[in-house]
């Protein structure tokens, strides 16, 4: 459980960042809080020759309201935006999760970008952002774009994130007052969901009220994927229960120590069922 | 002086801790020092083909390598077991690194020193080793049937079967007899200890005076020291252990393990210091597993449920090899399948197993929480056979408070106790009768989150152990225990024991008992431990013993030293020694309040030796040896009660409540202290924890993401009270608390599990009992989403 050796560098700016990482090539790893890339190099299954410290870039730590969207900068610790509050206010979604993730230690470390760069189906942000239907932030050696967070994972730990660009920014939707929900279900307090679902209640929809809801799930496919099933259901008619039975279709869930894809089905129904019920769909 | 024995005095050990200046052996700063990585078989059982270290050898800063063949000549001995528990045990011999065989994942196949650990682990990397793979074999039953041989030499892979049978005939007399029989099957799950500081050596070639030094994480810094000097083979005088600052063990560090003789070995060998450190993943490999066991447990009981006999088989997974006390671990449960309950006729049989695993040894409690849980979950499904509450079935059975001394039927003789007390104590504090009706009530309402209540009551064989006791079992040490006690000139007090404290908080204890005994200052007492130069005479600190053994040992010596000092004032007062009272650490003359010397003043004066009686040697020191007549019995009843989400699976602990009677108190706090971690370690078993192997011998729970130890966020807070039964056999009255926790709290927790299951029929989930598990089981029983069918 100790890393292999690596060259350490502290960029300075964004863009010191990015000509690092095109200089240095694949074999280089941009290092925000650390919290999921060291500890896969301490069981030897990451070795970057380079990591690239960007963990003390405070230009892109904050949280503020632009238009009627809140940008947060991807390097702001999950302890801030837990306690952000402007996001209690706005999108207090996104604090109740930040609020689950591991123990305070991660919190205080671990970024948010940090978490969807990462893209672990297992993680609670990307579930998030997906189901707020936010949009990631990213710039390269050829300048910034904008990608929709629906487009933005592709395959395990993987996303649309090229190699020498660096996620500077995530951008979600006020919410104004519509109801949310986060269910995570672990066996002990700081692990990572078994299976978590976040819900929002969105625009025009079937749900007891009339309305819809973007829907994510937290470790059931290979990706932070939405419940497409669900939400498709609540926008022709069902119920919210009868939606939630829908939590899993076309889903593939991993099979693991804590659950085989059979409960991990199971599980999706019930925690999507308390979510849209919680959330008040 | 008033009393501080009983009070709740902070621990001496603790300011220490809490700042980071405590040492532990990865903290001393050893110049020189090479490091030491082992390279471990990837398989489970392999043949060595060959190992070539060249790659590994030509690294930068890379000092030696060798294979186990390489290292073979460095050994006078194999690894040691002190506990051949039957005569035709099977031991296979087996050496701090393999020489032939690996026979588990974690198996030491290579070793490279090197002058960094960065340099050594990167170098591991680079040996290469060409295994073939032999098949493994991982369940015990099937490891039963030989399908597989562990080591093909033995022709078996059952190591011993040791029985207790007094009187057989009995035993099938009351099963004949018997109106109502349970016949339960339950499995102890392997458990990884995870003390939070993982294991560390470093061996020092001594610079001038004796040979080697070594540094180590150990509980039985005593025990090492004999048989590293057999199995390395220096000469045990010249070896020291020293066991620093030490991080928690529940058993894992009471082993003579392959890390600490191979430092010492290659130290000798290259004549410089040698250090080794563990890391987590090795720890969850290389360090041994506690429980492993499968359980059939058999009540015989009449009409009423008053058990009349108990049979117990059990298959016990001994690992890959016998470490220092693997076949003993069952023992020490073998006598109390019985518990605390009166039962006439008494059966029990273990087979010791072996698999392509981690050797399993002891762990927090060692065979008594494995017992206690077969026979608590036994008493449950006894009261829902007969068809009272588990209090009743406890009641009706448990040994009266006026048949102590009480002799078992499984040949122990109980030497206190008083057990309906604790029950009705802690049952009020749980408000159970409360509980019970809001169970009723959820149970008719028909909800999805049932509410369930256990009971576990235990005793446990403490003190360890009466050295003729162990002849008996054939340990092949005593029990003892020893202590000296020395004023120094400027009236404090040295204290020198035997035990091994990692996490205990002896130094507060036996400070407190000394200044009773002495009348000085707790801080005035400084307790020697943990370091065969300064204590020579030990038997370490495991199985609850240190108090009531250790403990004792330091008392008769305040004794002592209290005897000689009496003499001395007597001189000094010119009066008879009979004339004299004491009391708080004074001499006053029978009649004349006004003359009186301190001890202390008696203790200056044995240094000077100016004036002392004729023929009175000076100082004023003892030491004594205590070797207890009987083990002590500790004992309580705990009280869990959980909320089962039958959507979900998942358990809450809404309420745990503990009362302990382990004789008379020192320390409150400390005890507290020890049977909320007890609690929530056994509670750990019931819920979290489990080492799971693959069927190709891999660990897959090999971090702690994986291998659940709960934290506090999993718990709630504990009430705990205490009864008090002082223990006849040490003159203090005390028992031991260290295990109590661990005992009691896995058959509580479950037996609230399976409580609240019961409306779906179920009475078994193994443990852990997981959400998967519970709602398989419930899915198995019939029952859907909203409500018991
Ligand atoms: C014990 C433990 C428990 C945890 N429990 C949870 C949990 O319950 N829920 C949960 O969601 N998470 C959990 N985490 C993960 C934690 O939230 C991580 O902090 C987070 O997933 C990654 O953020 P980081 O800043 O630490 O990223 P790092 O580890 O520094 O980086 C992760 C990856 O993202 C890349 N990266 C980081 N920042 C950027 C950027 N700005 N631009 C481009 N690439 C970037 C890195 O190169 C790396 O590949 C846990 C972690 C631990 C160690």
């Amino acid at each position: 459980m100790i890393t292999a050796s690596f060259e350490y560098r502290r960029a300075g700016s964004a863009d010191e960042a990015i000509a690092l990482l095109t200089e240095n090539g694949d074999d280089a790893k941009l290092l925000a809080g650390g919290h999921s890339l060291l500890p896969l190099m301490k069981l030897r299954l990451a070795r970057p020759s380079m990591l690239i410290d960007i963990g003390r870039l405070a230009d892109l730590s904050y949280i503020r309201v632009d238009g009627d969207q809140i940008a947060i900068g991807a390097l702001t610790r999950h302890h801030d935006v837990e306690v952000s509050e402007l996001l209690a206010r706005e999108v207090p979604l996104l604090p109740a999760a930040a609020g689950q993730v591991g123990d305070p230690q991660i919190r205080h470390r671990g970024t948010i970008g940090g978490s969807l760069a990462h893209g672990d189906p297992a993680s609670d942000l990307p579930a998030v952002v997906l189901a707020l239907g936010g949009t990631i932030v990213v710039r390269g050696p050829g300048g910034e774009r904008s990608i929709p967070a629906a487009e933005f994972f592709n395959g395990f730990m993987e996303t649309a994130l090229a190699a020498d660009e660096v996620l500077t920014e995530i951008r979600v939707p006020r919410l104004e007052g519509a109801g949310w929900s986060f269910q995570k279900f672990n066996r002990r307090a700081h692990d990572w969901a078994i299976v978590g679902v976040a819900a929002v209640k969105t625009g025009a929809g079937s749900g007891s009220n009339g309305e819809g809801a973007g829907v994510a799930l937290v470790n059931m496919s290979s990706t932070p994927v939405r419940a497409t099933g669900v939400e498709e259901a609540l926008a022709s008619g069902a119920s919210a229960a009868e939606a939630a039975a829908h939590a899993a279709d076309g889903l593939d869930p991993p099979s693991d120590i804590n659950a085989s894809p059979e409960f991990r089905r199971h599980l999706a129904q019930v925690l999507v069922r308390r979510a849209l019920e919680e959330a008040g769909v | 002086m008033t009393a501080v024995v009983g009070t709740r005095m902070l621990r001496k050990e603790d300011p220490e801790l809490l700042t980071g200046e405590a040492r532990f052996v990865d903290d001393l700063v050893i110049p020189g020092a090479l490091h030491l990585a082992i390279v471990r078989s990837p398989h489970a059982h392999a043949t060595i083909k060959s190992v070539d270290l060249t790659a590994a050898l030509a690294q930068p800063g890379v000092v030696a390598a060798f294979s186990g063949a390489d290292l073979r000549s460095e050994w006078a001995g194999p690894m040691p077991c002190a506990w051949p528990v039957t005569e035709d045990m099977l031991n296979p011999e087996h050496f701090p690194i393999a020489v032939q065989t690996a026979c588990y994942v974690g198996d030491a196949v290579a070793v490279v020193v090197a002058e960094t650990d960065m340099a050594a682990r990167d170098a591991a990397e680079l040996v290469d080793i060409d295994f073939d793979v032999l098949p493994a074999v991982v369940d015990l039953e099937d490891a039963l049937s030989d399908r597989v041989l562990v080591h093909e030499a033995l022709g078996t892979n059952r190591s011993y079967t040791w029985e207790l049978i007094p009187a057989p005939e009995a035993v099938e007399e009351a099963f004949a007899n018997a109106t109502h029989t349970v016949v339960e099957r339950f499995v102890q799950q392997r458990l990884i200890p995870s003390a939070m500081e993982t294991r560390g050596v470093v061996a020092v070639p001594a610079v001038y005076g004796g040979e080697f030094t070594l540094y180590t994480a150990t509980q039985i810094p005593h025990i090492l020291r004999v048989l590293a000097a057999l199995t390395v083979g220096v000469s045990e005088s010249k070896l020291r252990v020293v066991a620093p600052s030490v991080g928690g063990g529940f058993g894992s560090k009471l082993d003579v393990y392959a890390e600490e003789l191979l430092c010492l070995a290659l130290a000798r060998r290259l004549r410089r210091p040698v250090r080794w450190s563990e890391d987590r993943m090795e720890n969850t490999q290389a360090t041994i597993q506690g429980r492993g066991m499968i359980q059939h447990m058999e009540l015989a009981a009449d009409a009423d449920g008053r058990v009349t006999a108990v049979r117990v088989r059990l298959l016990a997974d001994m690992g890959a090899y016998l470490q220092l006390v693997t076949p003993g671990i069952p023992l020490l449960g073998a006598f109390l399948y019985g518990g605390v309950y009166d039962i006439p006729a008494y059966s029990f049989v273990c087979t010791g197993v072996f698999t392509t695993k981690t050797p399993t040894d002891a762990y927090r409690g060692a065979g008594r929480p494995e017992a206690t849980y077969a026979l608590e979950r036994a008493m449950d499904a006894l009261a829902r056979q007969v068809g009272v509450d588990p209090a009743e079935i406890r009641r009706r059975n448990y040994v009266r408070a006026d048949q102590f001394p009480y002799s078992s039927s499984g040949g122990l003789i109980f030497d206190s106790g008083n057990y309906e007390p604790a029950l009705t104590r802690a049952m009020e504090m749980a408000g159970y009768d409360d509980v019970r009706a809001e169970q009723k009530e959820r149970r008719s309402a028909g909800g999805t989150k049932h509410l369930g209540i256990g009971l576990s009551s235990y005793v446990e064989m403490c003190g360890l152990a009466p050295s003729r006791v162990l002849s008996a079992l054939r340990y092949v040490a005593g029990g003892w225990e020893s202590s000296t006690v020395r004023f120094l000139p400027t009236g404090k007090v040295q204290v020198v024991t035997g035990t091994t404290p990692h996490g205990q908080g002896h130094e507060t204890s036996w400070s407190m008992i000394v200044a009773d005994q002495l009348g000085v200052n707790p801080d005035d007492v400084e307790v020697l431990h943990s370091d065969t130069s300064i204590a020579p005479h030990g038997m370490d600190t495991y199985g609850s013993r240190s108090l009531s053994v250790g403990g004792t040992a330091l008392w008769l010596a305040t004794e002592k030293v209290i005897e000689k000092a009496k003499l001395i004032a007597a001189h000094q007062l010119e009066v008879a020694a009979d004339d004299l009272d004491y009391a708080g650490g004074t001499f006053t003359v029978k009649g004349s309040p006004d003359r009186t010397m301190a001890i202390g003043a008696v203790a200056f004066e044995a240094f000077t030796a100016h004036n002392l009686p004729d023929g009175l040697e000076p100082n004023l020191e003892a030491s004594s040896h205590w070797d207890p007549p009987n083990f002590t019995f500790p004992f309580g009843t705990h009280i869990c009660v959980v909320e089962v989400d039958e959507e979900t699976g998942k358990v809450d602990v809404l309420k745990y409540v503990a009362v302990d009677d382990c004789g008379t108190q020192i320390n409150p706090l400390i005890i507290e202290g020890q049977v909320h971690g007890g609690i929530v370690q056994g509670a750990a078993q019931a819920l979290f924890e489990e080492a799971i192997y693959d069927d190709d011998g891999n660990l897959i729970t090999s971090s702690l993401a994986d291998y659940l130890v709960p934290s506090a966020a999993d718990f709630p807070s504990m009430q705990t009270d205490t009864t008090v039964t002082p223990s006849p056999t040490n003159p203090m009255g005390v028992k031991g608390v260290g295990e109590a926790g661990t005992i009691a709290a896995a058959p509580a927790v479950m037996n609230a599990i399976i409580d609240a299951l019961s409306p779906f029929g179920i009475t078994d989930i193994d443990m852990p009992a997981t959400p998967q598990r519970i709602w398989t089981a419930i899915q198995q029983a019939g029952g859907t989403n909203g409500g018991p069918r």
